[in-house]
């Protein structure tokens, strides 16, 4: 398996951030040692690797620590150019507009989202739910622009838009199962709920995503501590 | 509908820090455009329709496509005009990683703060100072004893920050210290980047920029 050097990712299970990094690895076919970081106490390599952040995912390779999700998408899609598909495309226009929509993800659709993730009540389900709306919307317009018919926003091949928003789609699964919603709801998104289905059965996305149940178990007690004051509530 | 215009257009606020990192890229790559003042608070139907996701400046129009958000404008001038030199990224990915990575921390931090710190009063100010410090000898230690950030050449991360020098001044006066006594390499770099004609050129003096500041502070009612 192609390696190029000792290759190692700090990451945590639930990071919807990490699980960007996992898929790019995956499609790229690498190979890796992964290691689980307590988000409440984190490691040595962790604090060593990533000082200024000091979250994850970090991956390392040869020793040397690259951070930030999309950073890390980009550093395997180009320090791997030879393997598997690009990961952005060619032209630099498309390139711009990709990289855009991930921006977009995190900036806009992620913030929104997370209203509705810390939601704790019907009331404040519902303002949220709101608020990430015009957010899918915009994302499933941009899905029809980007994809020009064919499966991904990357086209043929699943691209950094894909895995920026991809990531996130077991923890939506989650929260609307909590919420009683249905982000990605098929009548009025067709394009997103399809492609969603495809981004999932991808073999290397299958392998990096965390098993729902699971996922719902750990979210259900995130919600219980949100709920009573006490406790830590934020993972970074 | 009338054909798209040739050749690159730049749709800006005049002091955007965001803005300038643009007009520094092209002029570095000694690239003609047509530069396009904003009203802000009264947006262009060109502004618009180009950005029609954020509505914000800066926009680069390369034959009359959009390209938004500064940082990818900045790369897709490199990438679009890779033959033309300087290249603003480095070749080798893992350079181009730890490029990213403190071009996105100068995103993530230094305006906002900034802001928080003209903005706010009392504790909620002194806090923010105490941040715009710490990100400041963070930058100071990312840049170590090189010339510029990516090294040797004026690169990426140089172009990301270097607007924010034109705002020092401003963050010296309401966090009330120094940035030469506090984060000597960094004042240093500042000066050395205002030598080059693409960042002289573009960028405003600083004791406008404290004006600027001033009449938005009078703006948002702020005493």
């Amino acid at each position: 398996m192609a390696s190029g050097g000792e290759l190692q990712l700090l990451g945590s299970w639930i990071s919807p951030y990490v699980i960007r990094a996992k898929v790019a690895l995956g499609l790229k076919g690498l190979s890796y040692e992964y290691f689980e970081e307590d988000l409440f106490s984190k490691s040595d390599l962790l604090v060593k690797s990533n000082p200024v952040h000091k979250k994850v995912p970090v991956l390392i390779h040869g020793g040397r620590p690259v951070c930030e999700s999309l950073v890390v998408v980009q550093y395997v899609d180009e320090a791997w150019a030879g393997t598997g598909s690009p990961l952005l495309p060619g032209d630099a226009h498309d390139r711009a507009t990709a990289r855009f929509w991930a921006a977009f993800i995190d900036d806009k659709f992620f913030v929104a989202w997370r209203e509705l993730f810390r939601s704790t009540t019907d009331e404040q389900r519902a303002e949220a739910f709101k608020n990430v709306v015009p957010q899918v919307e915009t994302l499933e317009q941009a899905f029809e622009e980007c994809s020009k018919g064919k499966a991904f926003f990357g086209g043929d091949a699943i691209g950094l838009a894909d895995i920026a928003l991809g990531s996130f789609l077991v923890w939506i699964q989650v929260v609307d199962e909590v919420s009683g919603t249905k982000l990605l709801d098929e009548a009025k998104f067709p394009g997103l709920a399809a492609w969603a289905e495809r981004f999932l059965a991808v073999d290397a996305v299958k392998e990096a995503m965390p098993d729902a149940g699971k996922l719902l178990e750990h979210y259900k007690g995130f919600l219980a501590k949100l709920a009573s004051p006490a406790a830590p509530t934020s993972y970074s | 509908m009338a054909a798209e215009k040739k050749g690159l257009q730049l749709l800006d606020f005049w002091v955007s820090p965001f803005g300038q990192r643009c007009r520094i890229a092209l002029d570095e790559k000694g690239l003609p455009y047509e530069y396009l003042e904003q009203d802000l608070d009264n947006k262009s139907e060109l502004l618009l329709r180009s950005n029609p996701v954020h509505k914000k400046i800066p926009v680069l129009l390369h034959d009359g496509r959009p390209v938004c958000e500064s940082l990818i404008i900045v790369q897709y001038i490199d990438e679009a005009f890779a033959g033309k030199s300087p290249a603003l990224l480095p070749a080798d990915p893992y350079a181009r990683a730890q490029a990213r990575f403190w071009a996105d921390y100068v995103d993530k931090k230094v305006y906002d703060c900034g802001t928080r710190l003209w903005k706010l009063k009392g504790d909620a100010q002194q806090q923010a100072c105490k941040e715009m410090l710490e990100i400041l000898k963070t930058l100071d230690s990312a840049l170590g004893d090189g010339k510029f950030f990516g090294g040797e050449q004026f690169g990426f991360v140089d172009v990301a920050f270097v607007p924010f020098t034109a705002w020092f001044l401003s963050y010296e006066r309401y966090g009330k210290f120094s940035v030469e006594k506090e984060c000597p390499r960094l004042a240093a770099w500042a000066k050395r980047c205002g030598e080059r004609d693409s960042v002289a050129k573009n960028l405003y003096p600083p004791e406008k920029v404290y004006e600027f500041i001033g009449v938005l502070k009078k703006k948002f009612g702020i005493e």
